[in-house]
């Protein structure tokens, strides 16, 4: 569904993601963890296209782009294929409109639908990410951080996308509503057979939601595979590092030296 | 170490006005800090937990009303003069926020930021000053010390400038430090090497501490006792080594189960549905009813005060019992 080759950005001098390459089956799960500065938001920039790769090739459901400005029919087809959501999703909705009309927006934006089709098709929408109709007659701020994380989750299915990134899309909502969005992610994931791509630093989340997982560190990958394995076995000191750092039962904080990077 | 702890805050309630009218945020917090003990107080958004950590330095909002008590080594903090009040933030007690470049000035350098307090609230003398300093920069793990010292803010990363608040922190001598989400803004391990240099602080010293989280986790590893809080109430006050699977409050052990985790392997995720209510928001009734698997028609018209469970207190009509097995496994 989405294969990544080589992949590699630069900003000046400074290389923010270095020859990183993974493939996301049809239906998929994969994380890309890291800390900040590894480069994987940088990464999925580049896979939605927000961003334009120094090297490499992204291709997602066979239609294949590397280096170079995208053409605009081009992105508007990549846009129908690929979705993303943010962290902060009230950055990224209109304070002025109703959630409804917002999701409405989005429908007609990928969908050539009749009124009463489209009526369905925000009813459909709003019912699978979990708001009832009151939610959808209110303004953003009327809702919480998790509802408003339900109405961009709303907005980037409307494009009927095959893969849906998510960028650190849980990191600001309170525990009891992160668990709330993951068993929606999970539902949608296997009621549209949507893949997922979880961009995130959170490797507890990782385990309950992905099947894969690839370790950034630096703008490179240091670790690749199924979580199973690289969670309980880890194979690079970092991984292992960035494992032994979480608070579990038993642990005690200790100082580890410097952060090397 | 005393009966009396070094902190208690009794039947603590604030209101704060909210659109012209005078609302209460925070119902009921109840917990004590014994000198050189180490407490948590855990809660999601508008829990209050930050809101009761700036009353413990009495820094609450303009207008805004204090019920019940916060005692200092048996003084009453909302009842200081502003005179006693400012010392007893410059040698007391310290804070640690959660994000340090809010509350550094980002004009001026390092050195000037460290030394200032000494100087000006406590007389030390300059030279003095900045070789105490220093040390403490050492101590905090910033080997570098005088050229951080002659750096600005923007120069260090959040975890560095993070060392630095918690030097200056160390650097007043206080008997409490109060740390309000000091690592959330920061990677997972950078995080612990943080937690590490407060733990070791706290050892040297015999620092009391107040530590503000949302994560039960980090909370249960660092402190000796544990008190959640939830929609303006203290609901559960317990010690850390029965947090996990032996608390008796169901909105605890609903946190706990809603935690994605990276070690328990095969673990169901609980969600708790609805949100968290904020302190105003609460109607009659048990503020966590709504959301709550055990609640019954006692939970939506009475509110419940807390009360002993084994070894803490829990608000709750409903607690979880203590299995034999349990309670034999503890004891």
């Amino acid at each position: 569904m989405l294969e990544v080759r080589s992949l590699r950005k630069e900003f000046g001098d400074f290389v923010a993601v270095d020859d990183v390459t993974f493939s996301l089956p049809e239906q998929g799960s994969l994380a890309i963890v890291g800390e900040s500065g590894s480069g994987k938001t940088t990464t999925a920039r580049m896979i939605a296209g927000l961003e334009t790769p120094s090297g490499g090739t992204v291709a997602v459901a066979g239609a294949e782009r590397g280096p170079g400005r995208p053409r605009p029919r081009a992105r508007r087809a990549r846009g129908r294929r690929i979705q993303m959501v943010f962290q902060d999703p009230y950055s990224s909705l209109d304070r002025h409109q109703r959630v409804g009309d917002a999701v409405a927006e989005a429908v007609a934006l990928h969908q050539d639908l009749p009124a009463a089709g489209r009526r369905a098709r925000v009813a459909e929408l709003l019912d699978l990410v979990g708001l009832d109709e009151r939610q959808a007659r209110s303004l953003p701020k009327a809702l919480s951080g998790g509802q408003r994380q339900r109405v961009a989750i709303a907005r980037a299915l409307a494009a009927q996308p095959r893969v849906l990134i998510l960028d650190e899309a849980i990191a600001a909502l309170d525990v009891s509503i992160q668990a709330q969005i993951l068993a929606l992610l999970a539902r949608i994931r296997a009621d549209t057979g949507t893949a997922l791509l979880f961009i995130t630093h959170d490797l507890g989340a990782v385990r309950h939601i992905s099947d894969d997982v690839l370790v950034m560190r630096a703008g490179r990958v240091v670790e690749h595979g199924p979580v199973g394995s690289v969670l309980d076995a880890p194979e690079d000191p970092y991984t292992r590092r960035l494992i032994d750092s979480i608070p579990k039962p038993g642990w005690k904080p200790r100082r580890r030296g410097e952060k090397a990077a | 170490m005393s009966t009396e702890p070094l902190l208690r805050i009794d039947a603590l309630g604030i209101d704060l006005p909210l659109d012209g009218e005078l609302r209460t945020v925070v119902h009921r917090v109840d917990l004590g800090i014994p000198e050189g003990a180490a407490v948590a107080l855990v809660g999601e958004s508008g829990s209050g937990k930050s809101l009761t950590a700036r009353s413990v330095l009495g820094l609450l909002p303009p207008g805004a009303r204090v019920h019940g008590e916060v005692l200092f080594a048996g003084e009453s903090v909302p009842r200081m003069r502003p005179e006693r009040l400012r010392a007893f933030r410059a040698t007391d007690v310290a804070m640690v926020f959660q994000d340090p470049r809010a509350h550094i000035n980002p004009a001026r350098g390092i050195g000037d930021f460290l030394i200032e307090g000494l100087t000006t609230a406590r007389g030390v003398p300059a030279a003095e000053a900045s070789r105490k300093v220093t040390a403490i920069l050492r101590e905090v793990g910033i080997p570098d010390a005088e050229r951080r010292m002659r750096q600005r803010p923007h120069e260090l990363s959040g975890g560095l400038l993070q060392r630095v608040m918690i030097a200056a922190a160390l650097a007043a001598e206080p008997r409490l430090l109060l740390a309000d989400e000091p690592t959330t803004a920061l990677d997972v391990t950078t995080q612990e090497e943080v937690m590490a240099i407060i733990g070791e602080a706290r050892a040297a010293r015999g620092l009391a501490l107040l530590f503000i989280t949302h994560d039960l986790e980090l909370a249960a590893a660092v402190c000796d006792r544990v008190a959640v809080m939830y929609a303006g109430t203290t609901v559960e006050e317990l010690p850390a080594d029965r947090l996990r699977g032996r608390a008796s409050h169901p909105y605890t052990r609903a946190l706990l189960a809603s935690r994605p985790s990276v070690s328990d392997i095969g673990a169901q995720l609980r969600s708790i549905p609805g949100r968290p209510l904020s302190g105003f928001e609460v109607p009659g009734g048990c503020a966590f009813g709504d959301r709550c698997p055990r609640a019954r028609d006692l939970c939506r018209t009475d509110r419940p005060e807390p009360a002993s469970v084994e070894d803490g207190t829990a608000a709750c009509h409903f607690p979880h019992p203590l299995t034999l097995e349990e309670t034999g496994r503890h004891a």
